[in-house]
């Protein structure tokens, strides 16, 4: 479902002096459906500017990455948005909304995308909300004033709204408290079972432990002379 | 697919000076494209000859009408570009008094635009101009008072209905939350990002504000010294910019 072949990624800071920082050089991986990969290795082995790049958000500088058959690093930006639409999606760290939306059109958005009617999608949208403990009450409210935990689930809740068959997960346990770290998993769980390719990032051990099937350590791929 | 608006090596000088040039994009249905760059950079130049109210020294800009499949707006005549500004097209002016007849009460600035495509029945007119004023959150009882009575935010909603009142297919904005208050800003944003994705909408649209593009828009522009400097999808061109010059735009934003 996901392929990056010899992905390389470098950043050049033209106005610092023309500096270039070489990240990465020849990263390979294969995430096949209803498998989840964690990407490890210390902070700055390039973890998140892979998912980065795999979601078209970084150019990468050479290499492909294909996502259900469409190459990321040449595809015109229609074609990822369309597949940012109907085929992968990113649970980042950070929710970013427009102001004033109320959470439940934020959570049910990426289902209105897609084509489904409004009232399947603000159903899917309340069992989620409703999974994730966020009290009712918050449900006509933007999440803009949320606490940090709560803006989190929120972000979840979006991300595991629609069926995308490849998702990428940045730090998905991160900030919770037990009782939602579990329903994350479970969240996680199910998507595996239903088919999808997972790629994320877990600082936590025993949840990665818990839903990876295996870990690529992203250090193998730092170049040697920036290292 | 057909792109919706095609621009292909357009150029517009000043006598020596170069307003834009070599300009060339494919917009497709229900795209969002932003155009952003420093004032000068040429960014409003370029979008008036889009939308045909500059006719470009070199260049075509093919629309893919509704009659007839795609044609060249710059060497259409002049009624027919007229038809096509009244009916697929809107502008949406950073001022919104030069989209506005200002002596005119609201309901009449809404309905004079669908007059204008041949609507003649009072009550209907009247309906459809209330129905708008309601979407862009403006309240029912002011529909008789004239715009010299709004507020900067007000005038600026009021204008977007007028323009979007016969459905159009294409949208053009230049700078359309300039001047406004952020809490203003961030209900006009969220009106528009609504309106476009309902109606489906393709946009333009002209900004300095980085802010702004990200909500708004899907892919990206760069401008400078008349000249594209970089273009992309939004968040890629924002978080990971390639040229000089975007770097140089993106590290200057003051953070909040």
């Amino acid at each position: 479902m996901i392929e990056i072949e010899n992905v390389s990624k470098s950043f050049t800071l033209h106005n610092q002096g023309g500096a270039m920082i070489e990240v990465m050089r020849n990263a390979t991986l294969t995430v096949e459906p209803g498998e989840c990969v964690a990407l490890v290795g210390p902070s700055g082995a390039g973890k998140s500017t892979l998912m980065r790049m795999i979601y078209g958000n970084y150019l990468a500088a050479s290499g492909a990455i294909r996502v259900g058959g469409l190459d990321v690093v040449q595809a015109a930006p229609r074609e990822v948005l369309a597949l940012r639409r109907d085929t992968l999606g990113y649970v980042s760290q950070f929710l970013r909304v427009v102001p004033r939306v109320p959470t439940l059109d934020v959570v049910a958005e990426p289902l209105l995308a897609v084509g489904r009617d409004a009232e399947t999608a603000r159903n899917r949208a309340k069992e989620l909300l409703g999974r994730l403990n966020i009290p009712d009450a918050l449900w006509g409210l933007s999440p803009t004033t949320f606490s940090g935990g709560e803006q989190q689930r929120v972000n979840i809740a979006r991300g595991f709204a629609y069926d995308y068959p490849a998702l990428l997960l940045d730090e998905p346990t991160a900030s919770l408290d037990h009782t939602n770290r579990a329903v994350v998993l479970s969240l996680v769980k199910e998507a595996k079972a239903r088919g999808a390719a997972l790629v994320g990032i877990f600082h936590d051990t025993p949840a990665r432990a818990e839903v990876c099937d295996r870990e690529v350590d992203l250090s193998a791929f730092v170049s040697r002379d920036a290292a | 697919m057909t792109p919706l608006l095609s621009a292909a090596g357009i150029r517009k000088t000043y006598g020596a000076h170069i307003g834009c040039t070599d300009v060339s994009f494919d917009l497709f249905p229900g795209e969002v494209m932003g155009i952003v760059g420093e004032s000068g950079s040429g960014k409003t130049t370029l979008l008036n000859c889009l939308a045909g109210h500059l006719a470009p020294d070199v260049g075509e800009v093919i629309f893919d009408t509704r009659a007839d499949g795609p044609r060249d707006t710059v060497r259409m005549s002049e009624p027919e570009r007229r038809m096509l500004a009244r009916t697929d097209w809107a502008f949406v002016h950073q001022h919104a008094p030069d989209g506005l007849r200002m002596n005119v009460s609201a309901g009449g600035n809404v309905g004079e635009r669908l007059m204008a495509v041949g609507a003649r029945n009072y009550s209907d007119i009247r309906q459809q101009a209330s129905d708008w004023l309601g979407r862009v959150e403006i309240a029912e009882d002011r529909i008789d008072d004239r715009p010299t009575t709004f507020s900067g935010g007000m005038q600026q909603r009021l204008q977007i209905a007028r323009n979007l009142v016969t459905a159009p297919r294409l949208v053009f904005m230049d700078e359309p939350t300039g001047g406004l208050d952020v809490s203003v800003q961030a209900r006009l944003l969220d009106l528009l990002r609504g309106l476009v994705r309902d109606m489906g909408l393709s946009a333009v649209i002209v900004t300095h504000d980085l802010a702004v593009v990200r909500l708004l828009a899907d892919r990206l522009m760069v401008m400078k010294d008349g000249h594209v400097t970089e273009t992309g999808l939004t968040d890629q061109v924002l978080d990971d910019p390639q040229a000089p010059y975007t770097q140089l735009l993106v590290s200057s934003v003051l953070q909040v």
